[in-house]
């Protein structure tokens, strides 16, 4: 479980250059086994939240706990960071080894881990996001979307219990996004794994249990994705888009028309609107 | 007017490396048009479009530009190539003066302007590129992602082309870079008649918003070309080559399949919206 505390974070704080305050006193908890979107544009505080919870940045005000532990306290970094693994956006920065199961390895060879385990777990987290036949190319000769697959694979070798993303999809193709939120909810719904997946795709962010929108280091909206999305000016305003069937019902109804104002799919919307309808199609 | 002829493009010809990107394509692009260029990752629309500008030259059959043939190795390249100003995938990691301003000299630098004329261009390229006269004097790295970005093909702007092609502008921008990055595109279109822009997108929405003409790629070959209307009236065949049609296109389907009776070409949510408003009209009338 991952909790914040009237977490606050300011860059350059205590310098002599002025200070900038990024997140003003988050209070958020996430519960073990959910998966989480936390939605925001650029410059929102989103990637700045994510990055504590695995300690890569700590509070300078307030407190951030995983699974009890303060990051704060300087004995638990350890455990901390392999409660919680993290993939970046761009998948060329995070790429060491000259293949892709050395990559794997790499984490649980530096975890000291048996030579015989480690075999097992590469193998293991390969067939997971769908890798295996590339277990001996070099990561230079993959797509976006299987590289990050990839840095998913090496995460999961350590067994983390939480799995953070920030923008794992931003510079990937249609194709390869898919690719990635297909093996994240596969991981959250069939190993039970924490997920809090950071980004500004709305349809991503559909596919979470929970949406969590920030805005200028503050959570605007917190909810289901039907109640987020449903804010549709609320989430305009803020500079983010909701789905074209969900802009559709808010057209509707601001017309008088009675359509439910939640819908997030096509199908819905299909739905809806032909009980509304009703004979008129044959 | 930009013409390709019967083009294919093989990368490293001759080598055990070789791979073929693109087949037989045969395009006419009309001086004015804005146009989209939409396809998944290997279709060949990066290939394609920097045949545009002579960046690489077919490995069959000829490039027109402006009735000079790209393939004649009499053409002037330089001529070409500041006719046509192509725009990479994040162009803004190529950004490296100490402002704005000078970032966005550089181009015009190099063409032997005077300083006056260089100064007109630089604040000509700001402006079509939808910058603040504020921004100039900045460092371009104190920009958001998307102004960095418009900084960049102020650049290229400023070379005052003929042409422009952006490879995936909208890459990676946040909804609001987004929006601030196709209003300028639409802008630069209006406002220049004669211009052609060319952009690469993987988004259906977008490219519904604004493009004229949509030519889809796939596998290295142009598999719809037509207004946006005709491309997305095929939303199974863009499914089958891995592109969703945009929402309301594959809603406006449903409903058709399902007996209303919906006009054709709906693809942004005030289409549907009006046509779904005219259904109930018609059913409380009736």
């Amino acid at each position: 479980m991952i909790e914040t505390k009237n977490l606050s974070h300011s860059y350059r704080a205590g310098s002599a250059e002025q200070e900038k305050k990024v997140l003003k006193g988050l209070n958020l908890k996430i519960e073990k086994g959910s998966f989480t979107a936390v939605l925001g544009r650029n410059g929102s505080g989103k990637s700045t939240l994510a990055k504590h919870f695995n300690a890569m940045l700590l509070p300078t005000g307030g407190k951030v706990y995983i699974n009890g532990m303060d990051t704060l306290d300087e004995k638990s970094v350890f455990d901390i960071r392999r409660t919680a693994g993290m993939v970046f956006q761009n998948p060329d920065n995070q790429m060491v080894a000259a293949i892709v199961e050395d990559e794997v390895a790499f984490a649980p060879e530096n975890l000291g881990v048996e030579p015989k385990e480690i075999r097992s777990r590469v193998r293991e987290c390969l067939e997971t996001v769908n890798m295996t036949k590339y277990a001996e190319t070099a990561p230079s000769k993959l797509s976006g979307g299987q590289k990050q697959r990839v840095a998913i694979a090496a995460v999961l070798a350590m067994k983390p219990e939480i799995l953070i993303l920030d923008e794992p999809t931003a510079m990937l193709d249609p194709m390869g996004r898919s690719e990635v939120i297909k093996t994240v909810k596969k991981l959250n719904k069939e190993q039970g794994i924490t997920v809090v997946l950071i980004t500004h795709y709305m349809e991503e962010a559909a596919a979470a249990d929970r949406v969590v929108v920030m805005d200028g280091g503050s959570i605007a909206l917190d909810g289901t994705p039907k109640q987020v999305f449903s804010n549709v000016e609320m989430i305009k305003a803020l500079g983010l888009d909701v789905p074209q069937v969900t802009l559709l019902a808010y057209e509707l109804n601001k017309a008088g028309i009675d359509i439910a104002a939640d819908v997030l799919t096509v199908d819905e919307c299909f739905t809806e609107l032909a009980g509304l309808l009703g004979g008129n199609g044959k | 007017m930009i013409k390709a002829e019967h083009v294919g493009y093989i990368y490293q010809k001759g080598t055990p490396f070789e791979h073929r990107a693109l087949y037989d394509i045969n395009l006419e692009i009309a001086d004015g048009t804005l146009a989209a260029v939409i396809g998944h990752t290997g279709s060949g629309k990066s290939t394609l479009i920097q045949h545009f500008n002579a960046l690489i030259k077919p490995t069959e059959g000829r490039v027109i530009i402006d009735g000079t043939d790209i393939t004649n190795p009499k053409t002037d390249l330089r001529l070409i190539r500041r006719a046509v100003g192509l725009v990479f995938q994040y162009p803004e990691h190529q950004l490296f003066e100490e402002t704005v301003y000078k970032d966005i000299a550089f181009g015009p630098a190099t063409m032997g302007l005077d300083k006056a004329e260089i100064d007109e261009r630089v604040r000509l390229g700001a402006r079509l590129a939808g910058l603040r006269e504020e921004h100039l004097q900045r460092s371009p790295f104190e920009l958001s992602g998307g102004q960095k970005r418009r900084a960049a093909i102020a650049g290229v702007l400023a070379m005052e082309p003929k042409a422009l092609i952006l490879d995936e502008p909208t890459a990676g921008l946040d909804p609001k870079g987004r929006d601030a990055m196709l209003s300028v595109i639409k802008k630069l279109h209006e406002e220049n008649k004669d211009m052609i822009i060319i952009f690469v997108s993987h988004s259906m929405e977008e490219v519904a918003g604004i493009a004229e003409r949509v030519i889809v790629m796939n596998e290295g070959r142009v598999e719809i070309d037509g207004t946006a209307e005709e491309v997305f009236a095929n939303a199974e065949r863009l499914r089958r080559i891995g592109l969703n049609a945009p929402q309301m296109a594959l809603l406006a389907d449903k409903l058709r399949a399902a007996g209303y009776d919906l006009p054709e070409n709906i693809y942004t949510v005030e289409q549907a919206a009006a046509a779904v408003k005219k259904l109930i009209g018609g059913n409380t009338g009736a």
